[in-house]
């Protein structure tokens, strides 16, 4: 706490926290959350599929009807009165206590399933049995912790995702890309992966396979036994593993091109979808500063190299396990990533040098060198691939990044750290779309010639961390690799300063030197966007 | 190297202090006893809404001024010794300078109303003036806004987030109608009611009423009528912050007096900003101008002649921009709340959601002159154009989509803004 927000005295009479609608919402959303606890606690309940529905209703139903009291009353407009006072959302008691406690759900989920009712043998208990039903439903199978976790998830994206399309509902480009979230969540990530499972039988198995989890944020794609899966279940499967394949290669960078990462980070990704609907309320609490920009940088990047090492390792050692079985050998496939990776870093060098910062050289000439000599240490010494077994980097990588990263604190520690932390820091697909978008992208946020007026209402709520105002105020346009594209800095500017656009490449970051020299020739600007 | 002070950390003394150290080795001094950094006063409201932290209003961190050698020193001037060059500071210490930068900024009128000066009668300029709303509030259930301008309308939107009760007093027969053409300040009227403020058109502050403590308990209108309140506020415009220079030998008059090169009367002294009075106006801006981007760009300018290339203001193209609650205004050109002689305005308003434009043109020669719009954002650098190379009212209208700004997938309403004017003129004929 700085000294001068002491002297503010800003703990006056904040407004009136909830209305009575809003209470009994709570209410009703809390009892759906206890009946999940209760059944987690081995109550067993006589009839689950009422009592799974009663609960699920009641938390959907508590959160729409929270956010219609809040909101339905309401003009259309941006609605961040007391976001600063409230215990929620300024990381006071109520934020510590959901961010414990969500954390605490992720330490069970990931670490301790037994204690939701997982059973190695026989019959799920607890709180994975309750949602049996429901699972035998859509896939025929029973329940695991997976499913539902990913039941809830689903349910948070849209309950939450609902009100956000009302708290934003002046907003066309909010709620196309909302309603976009919740149908992707809903479809891809949670029913079309339950349903493909029916298909499964003698024979013919294809991996559980969220078409939109795209590699190497779905960092276990490639792992053998899905990879064996996929060549296993005929034309589907091999078309399936080909896409997978192409959705990096080929689909990703086209749409990035176009539209920048948004297409993915804003309007489809599933960590996304929820950061920009459950984790809303607390976008604000991004750091800013220019630290936290280096350190970003340095950790976003290292998980990419990190996940790169552990997919490189893990698909060469079962390459060599059943020579026969792939059509690609270990050598041939370790010489191309080698050789992909000096290409496309000569490339960037070579054409986009004059784009990097120091450190970002730096840091791509480090990643580099380090690859390429633990590939040739590996072909003078025989070690092991990278110095560690494949197994051990696959744990390593699972552990610290797809657990602990990005559930255990991306997601539990929404309230104290923003919604983006994970996608920020960790998330090795917004790494390589952040590329993508800042050296190859046709996306920028356009800056309004001298409107800024420094009030800080877009750094403040950008969920990303960007100092969005300190481009802003110098008439200059944004192209950052870690802009998401969510739209809210334009939401949020009361000067109409701020717009998302695919324009000309040409000139993408000018600075319109909007002060001096005020007066811009049209023609030129005619031109160059025809351009 | 010579030592340049500048008296005021606002956006215009910091704007000169960036750009003269962007540009020289100068020692540069920035004196402020309002804050210990700058911030952007232009977003006091969001603090007191919750919107923001005061934090987020500073738009550097507060390393920045020494990596940059900008010295910032906190104190409040109290007078001038201009002929040996030498600030002398309520704590009784005084520093000298090579150049002084005069960019005290403003503070809010008082036009000598009986009891102006009482408890929880204040207006919102500085960050004492927040400091001192947030002590007036706690008390306040009722509130009387006085004067209709931007503060005003500001004001009542941050005490409505307290949900008290607020009366805006306004001399016009709609909200700012002295600078908005009268179907526009009718539509903001209506929207700032629906907001639930009282808002009373041509009604204007007779006299404010105390309590036995020195508290203000009512206003009374010059209609005569009593309205019970606790915290007045005062937002009948600002005036320059100039009263400690006012028995020197620095020439002033409602400013201090510059000619376009900021240089005053005195040598080695300069003024910017809020304060600083044009002798001779630029165009038709007004001789002082109290609005953000006008500073920077004075202080970008001074910046130029402290460092050798002694440069003129040159504003461009007037533009503004402001938000009504939730309606978003932007202004390009001129557009006089009535149309001066050889002048048309053509008016389009959306029929159910609060959007308008108004846009202003000549007569005779057709020329385009000015645009207002309301709920839809324009792109500056396309107006601007349009304006320098003095394009015809036809092509504006033809080329409107150009000029658009709003975000993706909003509705557009060019089409309907073209044939509106071409209905409007063929039934003219």
């Amino acid at each position: 706490m700085s000294r001068i927000e002491h002297n503010m005295s800003l703990t006056g009479e904040a407004p009136a926290a909830i209305n009575t609608q809003q209470k009994l919402a709570s209410f009703l959303g809390m009892s759906g959350l206890i009946l999940l606890l209760l059944a987690s606690l081995n109550i067993n309940f006589p009839n689950k599929t009422l009592w799974l529905s009663i609960s699920l209703v009641a938390i959907f139903g508590g959160i729409v009807w929270f956010a219609r009291a809040a909101y339905s009353h309401t003009h259309p407009g941006i609605k961040n009165d007391g976001i600063w006072f409230k215990s929620m959302t300024n990381r006071g008691y109520l934020a510590w206590i959901t961010g414990i406690a969500l954390t605490g759900f992720y330490i069970i989920l990931y670490f301790y399933p037994e204690y939701l009712g997982l059973r190695a043998e026989g019959d799920n208990t607890g709180l994975i049995s309750l949602f049996d039903p429901l699972s035998k439903l859509l896939s025929g199978n029973p329940a695991s912790q997976w499913f539902v976790y990913g039941t809830l998830y689903t349910i948070a994206i849209a309950a939450f995702g609902i009100k956000f399309l009302w708290k934003y509902r002046h907003n066309r480009y909010e709620k196309l890309r909302t309603f976009s979230v919740i149908f992707f969540q809903t479809a891809f990530a949670f029913l079309i992966p339950e349903f493909m499972s029916r298909l499964n039988g003698e024979g013919f198995s294809l991996p559980y396979y969220d078409l939109k989890n795209i590699w190497p944020l779905n960092y276990y794609n490639f792992e053998q036994y899905r990879v064996d899966d996929f060549l296993s279940a005929g034309t589907i499967g091999l078309a399936l593993l080909l896409f997978g394949i192409a959705s990096i290669f080929i689909i990703t960078p086209i749409l990035t091109y176009k539209y920048g990462k948004r297409w993915y980070c804003s309007w489809v990704c599933g960590c996304g979808g929820l950061a920009e609907t459950a984790g809303d309320p607390y976008r604000h609490l991004s750091d800013k500063s220019l630290f936290a920009w280096k350190v970003e940088r340095w950790v976003v990047h290292s998980v990419l190299v990190f996940v790169v090492l552990m997919t490189t390792a893990v698909v060469y050692s079962y390459l060599g396990y059943d020579a026969d079985k792939y059509w690609l050998n270990r050598d041939v496939f370790l010489i191309g990533v080698a050789v992909f990776l000096t290409i496309l870093f000569a490339g960037i060098w070579y054409f986009k040098r004059e784009e990097l910062e120091k450190d970002a050289r730096y840091g791509a000439i480090g990643y580099l060198v380090i690859i390429l000599s633990l590939v040739g240490f590996h072909y003078m010494s025989g070690q092991n691939l990278f110095l560690f077994n494949a197994e051990t980097l696959r744990q390593a990588y699972g552990f610290l990044i797809g657990a602990v990263f990005s559930g255990v604190i991306g997601t539990g520690f929404y309230p104290i750290f923003g919604n983006r932390v994970w996608c920020r820091f960790g998330c090795p697909m917004a790494a390589i779309l952040g590329m993508q978008q800042r050296l190859f992208s046709k996306f920028r946020i356009t800056t309004n010639g001298g409107q800024c007026i420094s009030c800080g209402n877009c750094s403040t709520y950008c969920e990303m961390g960007i100092d969005v105002r300190a481009y802003a105020q110098k008439g200059e346009n944004i192209v950052r690799s870690s802009c998401v594209g969510c739209g809210i800095c334009s939401a949020v500017c009361p000067r109409g300063v701020l717009k998302l656009e695919n324009g000309s490449r040409k000139n993408r970051t000018i600075s319109q030197e909007a002060v001096m020299g005020d007066n811009l020739d049209l023609l030129d600007l005619i031109d160059r966007k025809s351009k | 190297m010579k030592h340049i002070v500048i008296i005021g950390n606002g956006i215009s003394g910091i704007t000169a202090a960036r750009h003269i150290r962007k540009r020289s080795d100068h020692r540069i001094t920035v004196i402020s006893g309002e804050s210990d950094y700058f911030f952007s006063r232009t977003a006091l409201m969001y603090v007191y809404m919750g919107h923001m932290k005061w934090d987020h209003l500073k738009p550097y961190e507060d390393w920045f001024w020494d990596k940059n050698r900008i010295e910032l020193k906190k104190a409040w001037v109290e007078k001038i010794d201009f002929d040996n060059k030498e600030l002398f500071f309520s704590e009784g210490d005084s520093m000298n300078y090579d150049q002084l930068v005069l960019a005290t900024g403003s503070v809010y009128n008082k036009f000598g109303w009986e009891g102006e000066d009482l408890k929880g009668v204040q207006g919102l300029v500085s960050k004492q003036d927040l400091i001192e709303l947030e002590e007036n509030t706690p008390f306040t259930k009722k509130a009387v806004i006085v004067g209709g301008g931007l503060i005003g309308v500001e004001l009542a939107e941050m005490l409505r987030t307290r949900k008290i009760e607020v009366t805006f007093l306004v001399r016009e027969k709609a909200f700012w109608n002295n600078i908005l053409p009268l179907p526009e300040a009718k539509m903001i009227s209506e929207h700032i009611a629906s907001h639930g403020v009282d808002l009373r058109h041509n009604t204007e502050l007779d006299k404010i009423i105390s309590d036995e403590n020195g508290r203000v308990k009512a206003v009374k209108t010059t209609g005569g009528e009593e309205i019970e309140c606790q915290l007045v506020g005062l937002c009948a415009g600002v005036r320059p912050n100039i009263d400690f220079l006012r028995d020197s030998e620095l020439e002033t008059d409602r400013g201090i007096l510059i000619n376009e090169y900021f240089e005053t009367n005195l040598p080695d002294v300069y003024a910017i900003g809020d304060c600083a009075q044009q002798k001779k106006p630029i165009g038709l801006r007004k001789p002082i101008e109290a609005v953000w981007y006008t500073g920077r760009i004075m202080g970008e300018t001074l910046a130029q002649t402290l460092t050798g290339n002694r440069t003129a203001y040159q504003p461009g193209n007037w533009f503004n921009s402001a938000k009504f609650f939730d309606i978003e205004y932007q202004t390009y050109g001129w557009v006089w709340p009535k149309p001066l002689e050889n002048e048309q305005h053509f008016y389009w308003q959306h029929e159910n959601e609060p959007k308008a434009v108004t846009l202003s043109y000549d007569t005779e020669t057709k020329k385009f002159l000015g645009i207002n719009t309301f709920g839809i954002r324009m792109r500056q650098g396309v107006i601007d154009g349009w304006l320098n190379e003095e394009k015809k009212i036809d092509h504006v209208l033809a080329n409107l989509r150009k000029a658009n700004f709003d975000p993706e997938f909003y509705d557009r309403h060019e089409q309907e803004i073209f044939s509106s004017f071409k209905n409007n003129l063929q039934e003219a004929y």
